[in-house]
């Protein structure tokens, strides 16, 4: 019998029964469908996590004392709280390429809030930030329109700002009119120098809802002269982010004479180890999608087995004619193991044919993203639950001795 | 009768089941057939003919004894080599017909010749002749199911001599016929035997057994007469 034949032989097979093949066909897609659907599900949310990661800034290292910027740390009197509080004098001390070789760049963080007018419109910024220009870089904060502050608008303390995308839109209805124009906040006039581009937002606070000024400037004319806010670190290299951070950890415990015996009182985060932690989250819920999906294609296959067994069952007594007309052993079961591996591959087919076009769509507010082995895995799962299920009962038809078969009822 | 007779049983027996409720089928069956030959085996309901014939096709195997095929020991052949046996040396017609069902004709004719890895070209030219010779070239595209009881058995008929085998094996052919019918069909076994090929038939009918070279008569499990008639 040429292949041709085995074909035509299961096809015609498959055909006789359409809505029990259609039904079974049904449960594979489904099956595989589901596993190609869930693991891209996965798959894409780990993605969408990590690129609001590295919107924050990459290889970035975050210093502030524990407590709060400024306040009083905790279960320390006073003097304590002054002792450890965050300085410019630490900035320049770990701007030093000789103390900090593998720190890129440092810029200091104040942070305020305050009321911007601009004629009669006025709007209230959650967070006025005032830093140096090395800020924008480490953060992954890119000027939309206009430009940055540079470094001699620090050393001048100069009044400029730069505002957040929502600052400007609610000031001046347009972003990108408040370039060049003035804005009041709290007493003083600031000329607008540039717009952010906008950002997505990585928790509950709007993002864009800041301003930027130079450091020297907030605290001539809004904060005055206490402690930094935070320290914002940025590594020389993605693998040097660990050796930065020691770094950073042993100049300042020097800096501020930490005793040994004492915890640290400064709090470093590093956006490598958040991305790692939410990486390792991500993986371990596509794991978990995949198991639910795997057994959904467990299921199909039985589905398979079970047509196949009620199909040979049937069909005993063709068998036995089929036998009595000289079809050998392995051409009955080569006919039955077509039949289910075409069962288990149109299903197959149609499973990832639906996968494709239902992953094109936000799922749960995740935009899918098809992880190609995934398909390849599901459609070669689906043939060997085909074959392996399908040969189970193929080999009890064809190991009949024709008489019996013939006299099955 | 020659050595090398075609068909060769020696002293077989055939027992279904064991113990108390042992069905002894066959009580110890020897017959040779010649090539060429046409036998008719008659014998009461129960005696035993289907059994026998199912040996002869190689479809089931004998309790004991040793049947001989053609110069071989078919208890020695692969399951393999007796497929090919049942395919190109036997032609089977089968009391209940044994079509396939939702299959045409046409198709049942051709699976011996698929089995016997025939080009499509060749086969559908050898089915096509062998349902002209049964009178129903006409009836190629019908399912068993849209045919008569008697379409049905000349299509059986016609898928036994599609390989044109050396013997042909026919298990009351003409129980289900009418009187025309059975005239047909006889007539073209007369004319298969008349071209070589060696005919074994069991029946009930005096009529068919007339036309037989030679009957044979069995009754509970034995041959009990054995005469050539003609
Ligand atoms: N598979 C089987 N299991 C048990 N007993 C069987 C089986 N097949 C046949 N027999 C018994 O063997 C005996 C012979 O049966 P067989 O079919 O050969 O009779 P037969 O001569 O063809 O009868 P009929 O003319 O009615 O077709 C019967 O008694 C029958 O009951
Ligand atoms: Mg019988």
């Amino acid at each position: 019998m040429t292949p041709r034949d085995l074909l035509g032989a299961a096809l015609r097979g498959l055909s006789a029964n359409k809505l029990r093949s259609l039904l079974t066909v049904l449960g594979v897609s489904i099956g595989v469908g589901a596993v190609i659907v869930l693991v891209a599900v996965g798959n894409g949310s780990g993605k969408a996590v990590q690129s609001r990661l590295e919107a924050m800034g990459t290889n970035l290292l975050t210093v502030s004392t524990s407590g709060g910027g400024g306040g009083f740390a905790r279960g320390q009197a006073g003097p304590s709280a002054q002792q450890y509080a965050l300085t410019l004098a630490d900035v320049a001390a770990l701007s030093d390429k000789n103390l900090a070789p593998d720190v890129a760049s440092v810029a200091p963080v104040m942070t305020t809030s305050g009321t911007a007018t601009n004629g009669d419109t006025s709007y209230t910024i959650n967070q006025v930030i005032g830093t140096t220009p090395a800020y924008l870089p480490a953060t992954n904060t890119p000027v939309g329109s206009g430009q940055a502050f540079t470094q001699q608008d620090v050393d001048a303390a100069a009044r400029v700002i730069v505002l957040g995308q929502t600052t400007a839109s609610e000031l001046f209805g347009r972003a990108q009119a408040a370039v060049g124009q003035t804005v009041k906040l709290g007493a003083v006039d600031f000329e607008v120098r540039g717009v952010l581009a906008s950002k997505d937002s990585t928790g509950f606070n709007d993002p864009n809802a800041t301003a930027i000024v130079p450091i020297s400037t907030l605290r001539a004319t809004q904060a005055g002269y206490g402690a930094l806010s935070q320290i914002v670190v940025q590594a020389a290299g993605k693998d040097r982010v660990d050796l930065a951070q020691a770094e950073v950890t042993q100049l300042l415990t020097a800096r501020h004479q930490v005793p040994a015996d004492q915890t640290s009182p400064f709090r470093i985060t590093n956006s490598a180890q958040i991305l790692q932690t939410s990486q390792d989250t991500a993986a371990t819920f596509t794991a978990l999608l995949a198991t639910v999906a795997a057994i959904s294609l467990v299921v199909g296959g039985i589905g398979v087995t079970n047509i196949m067994l009620v199909t040979v069952t049937e069909r005993t007594r063709e068998i036995g004619i089929r036998k009595a007309l000289g079809a050998r052993r392995r051409t009955i079961l080569g006919q039955f193991l077509i039949e289910a591996t075409l069962l288990s591959l149109i299903g197959g087919a149609a499973g990832v044919g639906a996968a494709l076009i239902v992953t094109r769509f936000q799922l749960a507010g995740v935009e899918p993203v098809l992880v190609p082995s995934s398909i390849g895995l599901a459609l070669g799962v689906s043939a060997a639950v085909g074959l392996f299920f399908g040969s189970m009962p193929a080999h009890r038809a064809a190991g009949l001795r024709p008489i019996d078969a013939l006299r099955h009822e | 009768m020659s050595a090398d007779a075609l068909i060769d049983i020696r002293d077989v027996t055939k027992t279904y089941g064991a113990g108390e409720t042992a069905v002894h089928a066959l009580r110890g069956v020897s017959l040779r057939v010649d090539a060429g030959d046409y036998v008719a085996v008659m014998g009461s309901s129960g005696s035993g003919k289907s059994t026998l014939m199912n040996i002869l096709g190689c479809l089931d195997v004998p309790t004991r004894g040793e049947y001989w095929l053609d110069g071989n020991n078919v208890a020695q052949l692969s399951e393999d080599q007796q497929a090919l046996v049942r395919g190109r040396k036997i032609g089977f017609v089968f009391q209940s017909f044994n079509l396939i069902p939702r299959t045409t004709a046409l198709a049942n004719v051709e699976l011996p010749l698929t089995y016997a890895h025939l080009r499509r070209a060749e086969r559908r030219r050898r089915a096509t002749h062998a349902l002209e010779l049964v009178g129903l070239a006409d009836r190629t595209d019908h399912r068993p199911n849209q045919l008569s009881g008697g379409q049905q058995q000349r299509v059986a008929i016609a898928r036994a001599l599609a390989t044109e085998p050396r013997i042909l094996l026919a298990d009351e052919p003409t129980g289900n016929l009418d009187a025309q019918s059975t005239d047909e069909v006889l007539g073209m076994f007369d004319e298969l035997n008349a071209e070589g090929r060696t005919i074994v038939v069991i029946t009930h009918e005096t009529e068919v057994a007339a036309r037989a070279r030679r009957l044979v008569r069995v009754a509970d499990g034995r041959i009990v007469a054995d005469e050539v008639t003609r």
